[in-house]
């Protein structure tokens, strides 16, 4: 190791300083938010609210418990997540398995069909027409059909079963095994790291989601509690969250606003801290292939 | 790795073709499909499934998009129901409202990548620099995060931090400053849409150049200080030649997402008082399409933008193999 030099140390130090910068300032609307949610509404008008709550009060969180369409919403929120991520894995596992085989002949057609449609797409209005004439409107396969599978994911899969001895399988096959055995006996138990990554990926996604639900759902019963909160940000004009309508809620809005964010967010910043690593090292996994 | 090709099962099974050393002749290639088909129909009973997954809504899509040039009618065929010729595109190209949204897209593409491409590198080779690892950690945690929120909460909260009372103006209160209505202003759209995505994207875009950075030859750096190479002339040396293809990778990936620029995003933060900035093709599209039910004229305005995306891309393939030998395919 060489001394480091005078320069270098001021630039370690500059550096400190950037970095804590980009620290707070990612970090200050989560704090703030937070705030806000528990804060009274006179305090936020007038600009109060920072870091701490000013006039702690726990009113816009029993409105938001109160209402029975969050709640409806949020439940929906979790069904489509289920349904969608358990439909994705099962095609895209399929399908990255098939494409992990090296000698199958017509492999680099199967995953030409999978590549091109990451540079061309159909557009917004065939699919809609498309998904409209197959009437899945106001239905979760509305949702989980169309985004069945992800490229990213299935080639971030496919590389993980090409990295697997491919001695184990011979074995099965030699064994008596069939292809679905060995897929279900020999492949999956050993993929735990790559299936737990791609249920997060997918379901984080799904929870996200929110386009395909406003676009396909007419009722407000049927939506994910995202397009909840986009009504909310939209000004709630439309009347879009209907029986909450009330004068009390015109007074709280950005306090709704802020707590159901809070919210909307809460199992994904609970979940976060655990979470972050598989992705960190799915995305790696993804990135190393290429 | 080299045992997927050394042990291979018995030979009679093996397709020889399939292995790119010993390319057998033609003869072969050709009598392979049947048994391919009789050895491996298993594996190809697993694909269906996903097959019909891309022929339904990826490539029936692409096929729809026959209705820019037939008039259809809701409730129609999907297919449309007679031919117009070239009549939808003509509408569009002497439409002023297109041409506005098309050069916002321009903008609104070109100062996403003037700003959200190069960050990320920076904040990584920055990040790269720090020496205590649970620091480093840290760091990278934090500026994940925004990345797993869903927009609509990133747009929710960008509304709130910018909103007349919230947190933006109230320090601008202390500064003396009059209140900006960022929301309502089409002066500030790009400065806010720019601003948020960067807040939601660049720590998770330097995953990709961490992943890059700790593939650099330790060597490298050792030789390069024998040489006298200060740390600057070591960035400029070894690490970012060292990262160029992936630079070159999220660059090509960058270029072919332009004219989509963030759909969503816009469509969550515009209003209509800042249409004149903030309403791109892809929204404008939207509106004209799902809203307006004109789905012939909008899929007309779709088809361009995605062949424009395609011709963007692959020009900055060609390209980029041309120069410096890397690209997607």
């Amino acid at each position: 190791m060489s001394q480091p030099t005078r320069g270098y140390r001021v630039f370690q130090g500059v550096n400190g300083v950037v970095l804590t910068l980009v620290v707070l300032v990612t970090l200050y609307p989560f704090v703030n938010i937070i705030a806000r949610s528990f804060s009274g509404e006179g305090h936020i008008r007038a600009g109060e609210v920072a870091l701490w709550p000013k006039g702690f009060n726990l009113t816009t969180y029993r409105i938001v418990f109160q209402d029975s369409m969050f709640w409806r919403n949020y439940g929906n929120t979790v069904f489509y997540t289920v349904v969608s991520t358990v439909i994705a894995m099962v095609l895209t596992t399929c399908y990255a398995y098939v494409l992990s085989k090296r000698d199958l002949k017509g492999r680099g057609l199967l995953v030409g069909v999978a590549v091109f449609t990451m540079f061309f797409t159909g557009g917004l209005i065939p699919n809609y027409v498309l998904v409209t004439s197959l009437g899945l409107k106001n239905s979760v396969w509305a949702i989980a059909l169309p985004n069945a599978i992800s490229v990213f994911n299935l080639l971030v899969m496919k590389a993980f079963f090409e990295s697997l001895p491919v001695e184990l399988e011979e074995a099965a096959e030699i064994d008596g095994l069939s292809t679905y055995g060995i897929l279900l006996r020999i492949v999956l138990p050993l993929s735990k790291a790559v299936i737990a990554t791609m249920v997060l990926f997918y379901s984080v996604s799904f929870w996200n989601s929110w386009f395909s639900a406003y676009l396909y759902m007419d009722r407000t019963e049927l939506m994910p509690v995202t397009v909840y909160l986009r009504n909310l940000i939209a000004g709630a004009t439309t009347g879009g969250n209907a029986g909450a309508a009330t004068e009390q809620l015109s007074q709280v809005g950005a306090n709704i606003q802020a707590v159901t964010i809070v919210l909307t967010s809460l199992p994904i910043l609970c979940v976060y801290p655990f979470v972050q690593r598989f992705f960190v090292s799915g995305v790696m996994l993804g990135a190393v292939k290429g | 790795m080299s045992t997927s090709t050394t042990s291979a099962p018995p030979p009679d099974t093996q397709d020889p073709a399939a292995k790119t050393p010993r390319r057998s002749p033609l003869p072969v290639v050709r009598r392979g499909w049947r048994r391919a088909w009789r050895r491996d129909w298993q594996l190809y009973s697993l694909a269906v499934l996903p097959l019909l997954f891309f022929l339904v809504f990826r490539y029936l899509p692409m096929l729809g998009n026959v209705i820019a040039f037939r008039r259809f009618e809701p409730g129609g065929s999907i297919l449309g129901e007679q031919w117009v010729g070239l009549r939808y595109v003509r509408m569009f190209l002497t439409d002023p409202t297109f041409w506005q949204v098309f050069r916002n897209t321009l903008w609104l593409g070109g100062l996403t990548l003037l700003f959200c491409f190069p960050l990320p590198l920076v904040l990584a080779l920055l990040l790269n620099e720090v020496r205590r690892r649970s620091l480093r950690r840290f760091v990278q945690s934090v500026s994940y995060l925004p990345h797993f929120l869903s927009i609509v909460i990133v747009a929710g909260i960008t509304l709130q931090m910018l909103a007349t009372d919230g947190p933006v103006n109230h320090a601008l209160g202390l500064l003396g400053h009059d209140p900006v209505r960022f929301i309502q202003e089409p002066g500030w759209f790009r400065t806010v849409y720019v601003g948020s995505e960067i807040w939601q994207t660049a720590g998770w875009g330097t995953i990709l150049y961490l992943a890059a950075l700790t593939t650099i030859d330790e060597d490298l750096y050792e030789a390069a200080r024998i040489d006298g190479a200060s740390r600057w002339r070591q960035i400029w040396h070894v690490t970012l030649p060292g990262i160029r293809p992936t630079m070159i990778t999220l660059l090509i990936l960058n270029i072919g997402t332009f004219m989509a620029v963030g759909f969503e995003k816009v469509l969550l933060l515009y209003n209509p008082l800042t249409y004149p900035t903030a309403d791109v093709v892809s929204t404008y599209l939207y509106r004209a399409g799902v809203e307006s039910n004109s789905f012939s004229y909008a899929a007309a305005i779709g088809l361009f933008e995605a062949i424009i995306g395609l011709v963007l891309i692959m020009s900055a393939n060609q390209l980029s193999r041309r120069t410096v030998g890397t690209s997607l395919w």
